[in-house]
């Protein structure tokens, strides 16, 4: 139960900051030029958006939920049990960033469902 | 606009980057974290002892910074590329995780949850096969 508790906050704060991220990035725009001073520009750049701010905030409560459930459960276990993302990330995608996400995108989402379902179920 | 080759010529090896980076870090992490022992309770101080045991082991600062590669990488190519198409093929790592969990830290992984392990995998290659972006301003 406790890991289960875990395991949804590593899903739900990583997820909301994987989006938070996203759209920060895409404010920015595509990058172009991969020197490493063009590459310290868009990190310089980054930091100055809200957006990455509160990603990173959410991604750091996942990292410490991560961290505690590492402590007494295995790492096999886990990690394919956070892939439970690219479903909660779907729809954030398709919902929060109007993402068009096809049904053939859909399609191998329900087989990572499948899957982290699996790996819970074999635990 | 450039083309979608060039586009998936830079695409591709950060796409790479970004699993085997994860992984790495988070066995690292699952490494460290097996040393520290239980929680004793949730109270401030404990909490706070707790902390600073976690960030005095090597190897929680190795798993750190190769996740830090991993989100500069993974930050670089959600610039151009739809989240819904990156954030599944990354997956790859959630594969390589278990892998590297049994070769390195010897952890024991049931048959089902290899099954488990290629559904996610089967569902990356799926994803993989869509275009990179359908947000783009052409």
């Amino acid at each position: 139960m406790r890991t289960f508790l875990f395991l949804a906050i590593v899903v739900l704060a990583g997820t909301g900051g994987d989006i938070a991220v996203t759209h920060a990035m895409k404010q920015i725009g595509e990058v172009k030029n991969f020197s490493p001073r063009a590459i310290l520009g868009v990190l310089w750049h980054a930091l100055k958006s809200k957006w990455i701010w509160l990603g990173i905030a959410l991604m750091t409560v996942a990292f410490f939920a991560l961290l505690a459930v590492l402590s007494w459960a295995e790492v096999s276990f886990v990690v394919p049990a956070t892939a439970a993302n690219y479903v909660v990330g779907a729809f954030g995608a398709r919902f929060l960033l109007k993402e068009r996400v096809s049904q053939t995108r859909w399609a191998g989402l329900l087989l990572v469902a499948a899957g982290v379902a699996l790996v819970c179920a074999a635990r | 606009m450039p083309s979608s080759k060039n586009l998936l010529a830079k695409t591709i090896p950060l796409l790479i980057l970004v699993p085997v980076f994860g992984s790495v870090g988070n066995v690292l992490l699952g490494k460290g974290m097996r040393g520290m022992g239980k929680l004793p309770d949730l109270s401030i101080p404990s909490l706070a002892v707790y902390l600073l045991k976690i960030l005095s082991s090597g190897w929680i600062w190795l798993g750190i910074g190769s996740l830090l590669i991993f989100f500069v990488s993974y930050m670089l190519v959600l610039s151009w590329a739809d989240y819904s198409y990156v954030m599944p093929v990354t997956a790859v790592g959630y594969v390589l995780a278990p892998l590297l969990a049994h070769l390195l830290l010897g952890e024991v992984v049931p048959g089902a949850r290899w099954v488990g392990a290629a559904f996610i995998f089967l569902g990356v290659a799926v994803v993989g096969r869509t275009p990179p972006s359908t947000t783009r301003q052409v």
